[in-house]
């Protein structure tokens, strides 16, 4: 049953394996869909889907595979409620009339019932021509007509339909931006244990105490030792501002997730304009007051650190090889090889949608009008390993960052 | 499944249709039942609303970041039976006295069938789910110490829940039936809400639901408050006799809906 609907979900991209469906089926023969088509939606997500994420692929693959059925305008909710109390039993004669009605086209019957819905202010069960309950009118529930428009009653095909029509759950799909608890989820990926750290001893060291109890000719000395901990340490330098600002919640994610992963031995956030020049800033804001110098940082966070940087890589070229104002004459591009020098894991991360699936208008206009900004990109590409900012390559690029160079 | 079986939602509790639907599915084909959702939309309820409208005893597993998969089914008191050797104290050499069952195996001792809640499983190590499977599987589980096993006499029924801090494992996923509870829409809310406060003002409750879903819109905020705030909030509220008419207008007692001191300076911009 349905089989052609598993190898549907499975392209879809629902990993739909062998047992869930074996239960699906099971579920199906205890009728735990009651019957009706809207049970059956939620019946068959509840065991096939098992993230959120999957969620909009699951409803693209179900209108997919069940799409042929005819969509019904609203129904007044006065209609409704007579429709949901029948009051009469079909009998024979509604059979026989109902048998007319198979000749009626699907355009007609919808016409009909629009003009009806004009017409009608009462309550009917049975006969051949309001919407009601019973009889054999083209219109309402529990008639006998071959054809016809369900109004009202158990069916509900619509229902299941609207669900899965709206794609409520678009939002949640990987390809989309990330979400905090996502980048969370992939930051966790960033760790190495060691047990040469400052931390309490809380293990129970089993070959420990039998020496030592051993060498306590007897008497039981029990040892504890050291739990082993994460030992990354990670600097994060976001872009701000300017063009940075159509990514600003997604920047704030990103910092959040970071911020609340309290499983890093170290972490330290700066933030600066489009290229890392002689000051480093504290806050988004990049006040001068608020900030740290470039050397400053260079020198003092060892080699161990892994660097993230995210930003658009999008700038006036000058801005990354010319000289800067002042008495410092280091161009940006400059600061980012001592960067690259100083650290040997570094990646870069770039939120910018036009690298990964946007709509045709979106690329022309990048193409177009970014040509200029997007010079200083291609480059920057080359010199780092630069990944967008979604789920599935944020994965790639902290897997980079755990593995030397 | 019998009627008395199924799950309908409780005066307290008030659940989706789906969810009740989820919740049904799970206990008709005995697998674990996943819930994933926002923090704050009754996941943990979920599972007491449950136990009182089954009238069976609630069994509650919390989980934290420290938690292994081996303290929810026994512990091995090694070091106290060390002690206990050392100064010859009585019972020694019966090692049961060692061993203490976890929540799962408190689980599956129970004569009568209980509810057995485990939650935020997501806290625990990457491979907490992992080590689970064959005992929530299986329903039973070996202790080597006494070469004892112990198997559920009766299947309890299993609530997992999950704030989707990490990702659960596939073998893990694929034994459970999911369940996303997406956050209510107002008029869910107003049953909800109407469901913790008996005789409520109307008026009140349409300018605070207003003001809670226009809040919770607000684009930047850092953490957008749940259900369990506006329940907090209406309580302020309410013994504060604060008139309706002047919540949409000054959104008196803001920090118990914002925790967060830059979510509330964003409240305090937009509101001008």
């Amino acid at each position: 049953m349905f089989t052609a609907f598993f190898y549907l979900l499975r392209s879809w991209g629902v990993n739909v394996s062998i047992n869930e469906w074996l239960t699906f089926i099971e579920a199906l023969e205890k009728n735990l869909h009651g019957s009706s088509f809207t049970g059956f939606y939620y019946l068959c997500r509840a065991i096939l889907v098992k993230s959120e994420a999957d969620f909009d692929h699951f409803d693209g693959a179900f209108l997919e595979y069940f799409k042929n059925v005819v969509p019904t305008k609203e129904i007044p909710d006065e209609l409704m409620r007579w429709l949901e109390n029948p009051k009469e039993k079909p009998g024979e004669v509604d059979k026989m009339r109902g048998a007319k009605n198979a000749l009626l086209s699907d355009e007609e019957i919808l016409k009909m019932l629009e003009e009806r819905l004009k017409e009608q202010d009462s309550e009917h069960n049975g006969g051949t021509y309001w919407v009601g309950t019973g009889g054999a009118s083209v219109f309402g529930n529990s008639g006998y007509s071959p054809k016809g428009i369900r109004v009202g009653g158990e069916s509900r095909y619509r229902l299941a339909f609207k669900v899965a029509g709206e794609r409520r759950f678009r939002d949640f799909r990987n390809d989309t931006v990330l979400n905090t608890r996502q980048f969370q989820v992939a930051f966790r990926k960033l760790r190495q244990f060691s047990s040469r750290i400052d931390a309490p001893r809380t293990e129970f060291d089993i070959d420990e105490t039998i020496d030592e109890t051993c060498n306590n000719a007897g008497n039981l000395k029990v040892v504890y030792q050291k739990p082993r901990k994460n030992t990354v340490k990670l600097l994060l330098l976001i872009d701000s501002g300017g063009s940075m600002e159509y990514y600003s919640n997604l920047c704030t994610s990103l910092f959040q997730a970071v911020s609340k992963s309290n499983h890093f031995k170290d972490l330290k956030v700066y933030y600066f304009h489009n290229c890392v020049y002689s000051q480093l800033y504290n806050t988004p804001s990049l006040y001068y007051n608020d900030s740290v110098s470039t050397q400053w940082v260079l020198d003092n966070l060892d080699s161990e650190y892994k660097v993230i940087f995210v930003g658009d890589a999008a700038m006036a070229p000058w801005e990354l090889t010319g000289r800067r104002f002042g008495s410092d004459a280091t161009s940006g591009i400059e600061w980012l090889n001592r960067f690259k020098a100083k650290y040997e894991h570094i990646v870069w991360l770039n939120p910018d949608r036009s690298l990964w699936g946007i709509s045709e208008e979106e690329r022309e206009w990048a193409d177009n009008y970014m040509s200029y900004m997007r010079q200083t990109y291609n480059f920057l590409r080359t010199e780092f390993d630069m990944y967008p900012l979604t789920v599935k390559d944020l994965e790639r690029a902290l897997k980079k960052l755990m593995v030397a160079k | 499944m019998s009627e008395t079986q199924k799950f309908q939602g409780s005066t307290e509790y008030v659940a989706s249709p789906e969810l009740l639907r989820s919740v049904n599915i799970a206990m008709a084909l005995q697998k674990p039942l996943l819930i994933k959702g926002e923090p704050g939309t009754g996941k943990t309820m979920l599972a007491e609303a449950i136990s009182k409208a089954l009238g069976k005893k609630l069994i509650i597993w919390n989980i934290k970041s420290t938690t292994k998969a081996q303290d929810g089914l026994y512990v091995y008191d090694v070091v106290q039976r060390l002690y206990d050797s050392q100064f010859g104290n009585e019972g020694v050499d019966n090692i049961e006295k060692y061993v203490k069952l976890g929540k799962i195996g408190d689980a599956f001792e129970s004569d009568e069938q209980v509810i057995l809640l485990i939650d935020e499983i997501d806290k625990a190590d990457l491979e907490f789910p992992n080590d689970l499977l064959w005992e929530l599987d299986k329903m039973e589980f070996f202790i080597p110490e006494t070469g004892k096993t112990i198997t559920a006499k009766q299947r309890p029924v299993v609530i997992i829940t999950s704030n989707a801090e990490k990702e659960l494992p596939d073998a893990f996923l694929r034994r459970c039936i999911f369940h996303y509870i997406e956050f209510p829409d107002a008029e869910l809310m107003e049953k909800i809400v109407r469901a913790h406060f008996d005789n409520l003002e109307d008026t009140l409750l349409k300018h605070v639901l207003d003001t809670f879903y226009w809040i919770r819109n607000l684009p930047s905020l850092q953490k957008k408050p749940s259900t369990s705030e506006v329940i907090d909030w209406i309580q302020a509220l309410t013994i504060a006799g604060i008139s309706p008419e002047r919540i949409e207008k000054e959104i008196p007692f803001a920090g118990v809906l914002l925790k967060k001191t830059e979510d509330l300076e964003t409240l305090e911009k937009r509101r001008k």
